[in-house]
């Protein structure tokens, strides 16, 4: 615990100094402004979207502070290597989930700290398919996204640089791209059940592009395979928003924010934003901003700007279009597990080390739009209990006795891609949190083809791990990751933002994170998410010498 | 009814003899050292939900083997994060919220005891205290307390079974009976492949039990 208390109470980023994350009770200088002082930028969020905004941003010499609703971890003397304590690093205030098929919030998917969910990720940095930037007019399904696929991966060179990700020389699907910073990492056992499987196929597998080290670089070490990655990395070797993008904001002058909850965007009278209303330290505040970007994530960057209505914007802003909200996706994310006769111990390494995405390159031979990656898995204890017991209703005896074959289990699961629909939606509920904000409630159901997508994934996956020698087989359902919400497209009457996440109604405020995703693809979103935020930068750094502000 | 014995593969593996290794920090001993010595006293619920919430745990994660001195402490940890209303960031429509939810839904494990045995559902033996819980998990309930905004599977399912197995799966002893590694930092693991284990992690004995789950 630092000199100036905990974390979770007592913000840390404050009197001209910020948490150094990378040496215990270290500090570095930062920057402040004060709130009457209108900063070029507010920046909500410092998750991939946020962090990535925050350094380039400052990097061009824009005058930026970011909020954070999370505490500011300094991951060497913060996290332990324990499941429940780690419990906070997730968003677990209430949000109420409905639906067909409703999403589970929290540790599944929702982070609360400075760093966003990067802090907690699993470290799967995979690029979209090209095709997927037009699945419209190039594979007949949902939308097309308003950038074109080369600028896309273009980005991804960009920011797959800036977090070091380890990677194969050769990677088997869609086009050449250079071979990844650091080299990948050796395989553990659960990784290699997949790649025992997908050669007993005919099925190309390769190593998973991980944003952890395979070798030291500056301060931070590589990665010991403790295999804690989803409930924070304790020794840095994680390459999360937290110890790459936001180190990187602070040195070129930007402000961080940490325990600030923001609750609402202020408008003036022409119309514009003028800043924010945020809660720190037990008090209300304001701070003035020529720019507001929201990047809060697909939950909360619609509650935010549905929350923010006012008399010019009764709908809430940049909610012309009634789409705020609307179209929000998560991924399929099931699973099939099996019993080996060999010792696999899969909570060594990072949980996901092999990786198949046959069925996102592969058309033929589908009865869906769309597709999807799978990998191998290692969840921790808690975790895969929890798993388990929701799933099959299973308790007693039996399951005790399921769960001492932990280190015999493998398991292959699903980043499924999920169509688009408006009914699946955020809004406010009539219920309150302790700020007075309207809780989300977030309805969210399959449609046909995602069912008969998990449904094509189970079946293959099932044949996978039989192939690889496993037995006795259960399945399980869930989804990852949130996306859309705040689609970004080419007309003001059918998107939230254009390509450059510049809202359509007010100008001075834009959208920097997963919820302007018009489709969800068929990996993991992260890695998408850095590179439209670098862009993003870039456009505003064009804008800007333009005088197009 | 025999109660059915619990067979470990790691029958001498104790992940706790890893406390004063490079597998554990400081931040990870405080944290497990208040798990296993400060268990909290009962908070939340009334003496007789908290008699019927102690039943239901022991029939969700039964330990047969152990003393009552010895076990697993599961509701005091279940109470005590209701007091604090540790919300855990989902509220299922239509559960109420959490301390709420709970409240009603041991209510509703008692009301069936009561209206299926005439007795509390902690004076029910084992195996009715099991059949009433298997058949509450599958929606087959009698009970008015059940009412539409506690549909019995999903409370069974997405908040009970879950916190459950959750707390069980926090503490070292379920660690050590399943040769989960443990705490692991800074010291990580070397030996990834197959059948590798690095002279930290525990020894697995063969079981003729398990072999046969194996190879069901």
């Amino acid at each position: 615990m630092s000199e100036r208390g905990s974390p979770e109470k007592i913000p840390q980023a404050a009197g001209g100094r910020a948490p150094d994350v990378f040496k215990r009770g270290g500090w570095v200088p930062m920057n402040h402004y004060d709130e009457d002082e209108e900063v070029d930028f507010v920046i909500v969020g410092t998750g991939a979207g946020g962090a990535t905004l925050s350094a380039k941003l400052s990097e061009a010499g824009f005058s930026v502070v970011a909020f954070d609703a999370g505490p500011y971890w300094r991951p060497l003397e913060d996290f332990a290597s324990d499941e429940k304590a780690q419990n906070k690093l997730y968003w677990t205030h209430d949000r109420i989930s409905a639906g067909d098929n409703p999403i589970e919030f929290g540790a599944n998917n929702s982070g609360c700290s400075v760093g966003g969910s990067t802090v907690h990720f699993q470290m799967v940095t995979l690029r979209w398919r090209p095709e997927w930037f037009a699945a419209k007019s190039k594979l007949g399904y949902a939308r097309d996204w308003p950038i074109d696929w080369q600028e896309m991966w273009r980005y991804y060179d960009e920011v797959e640089d800036a977090l070091k990700i380890s990677g194969p020389v050769r990677y088997p699907w869609g086009p050449s791209r250079g071979r990844y910073p650091y080299r990948e990492h050796e395989i553990n056992a659960a990784g290699l059940v997949l790649a025992k499987g997908a050669e007993a196929l005919g099925v190309k597998w390769c190593a998973t592009p991980l944003a952890t080290l395979s070798a030291p670089r500056g301060r931070a070490p590589p990665c010991v395979y403790r295999g804690f990655c989803k409930i924070g990395c304790s020794t840095n070797a994680k390459q999360s928003a937290l110890n790459t993008y936001l180190p990187r904001a602070l040195a070129a002058g930007a402000e961080i924010r940490d325990l600030a909850m923001v609750a609402q965007i202020e408008v003036g009278k022409n119309g514009l934003a003028t800043g924010v209303v945020y809660h720190r330290d037990g008090q209300w505040r304001r701070q003035k901003a020529q720019n507001v970007i929201v990047a809060g994530y697909a939950i909360e960057t619609p509650r935010l700007l549905l929350h923010s209505a006012c008399a010019q914007h009764p709908d809430g802003l940049a909610n012309s279009s009634g789409l705020v909200g609307k179209a929000f996706m998560a991924h399929s994310n099931h699973a099939v597990w099996g019993v080996m006769q060999d010792e696999i111990r899969w909570y060594k390494g990072p949980p996901s080390m092999a990786v198949c995405e046959h069925w996102n390159y592969e058309d033929k031979g589908k009865d869906f739009y769309g597709g999807y990656a799978f990998m191998s898995q290692g969840p921790l204890p808690g975790d895969h209990a929890k798993s388990l017991a929701s799933n099959s209703g299973m308790f007693g005896m039996e399951f005790r006795q399921r769960m001492a074959l932990y280190n015999h289990m493998a398991g292959l699961k699903i980043v499924g891609e999920t169509l688009p629909d408006e009914n699946n939606r955020v809004e406010l509920s009539d219920e309150v949190d302790e700020f007075g904000i309207p809780l989300a409630r977030i309805t969210f159901s399959y449609s046909e083809n995602d069912k008969r997508l998990y449904k094509h994934s189970l079946r293959f996956m099932r044949q996978m791990l039989e192939a690889a020698g496993a037995s006795d087989f259960t399945e399980t359902e869930s989804t990852a990751h949130l996306m859309g919400g705040c689609r970004m497209g080419t007309s003001p009457a059918d998107s939230v933002v254009n390509a450059d996440g510049r809202s359509w109604d007010i100008r001075n405020l834009w959208i920097g994170d997963g919820s302007v995703f018009p489709t969800s693809g068929g990996v993991n979103p992260s890695l998408t998410i850095y590179a439209l935020a670098a862009r993003m930068a870039d456009r505003i750094e064009a804008l800007g010498k333009r005088g197009e502000l | 009814m025999a109660e059915q014995q619990f067979h470990s593969l790691y029958p001498d593996y104790d992940v706790l003899a890893k406390w004063n290794t490079p597998s554990w920090n400081e931040q990870t001993r405080g944290v497990v050292a208040k798990r296993l010595s400060e268990v909290p006293s009962r908070a939340f619920f009334d003496k007789i939900q908290y008699k019927v919430l102690e039943a239901v745990c022991d029939r969700v994660m039964p330990q047969p083997e152990r003393s009552a001195r010895e076990k697993v402490p599961i509701a005091p940890w279940l109470d005590c994060k209701l007091k604090n209303n540790e919300t855990t960031g989902t509220r299922y429509v239509p559960l109420p919220p959490l301390q709420e939810c709970w409240r009603q839904g041991i209510n509703a494990i008692e009301a069936e005891a009561k209206l299926r045995f005439n007795r509390s559902f902690h004076q029910l033996d084992p195996a009715e205290q099991d059949m009433l819980l298997h058949d509450i998990e599958k929606g087959d309930v009698q009970a008015p307390n059940w009412g539409k905004h506690l549909p019995p599977q999903m409370f069974m399912r997405k908040v009970l079974l879950r916190e459950i197995v959750e707390i069980y799966y926090a503490h070292p002893m379920a660690w050590s009976e399943i040769g989960f590694g443990g705490p692991a930092s800074p010291r990580g693991y070397l030996r990834l492949g197959i059948n590798r284990r690095d002279s930290w992690e525990g020894e697995e004995h063969p079981n003729e039990v398990l072999t046969k789950a194996a190879a069901k």
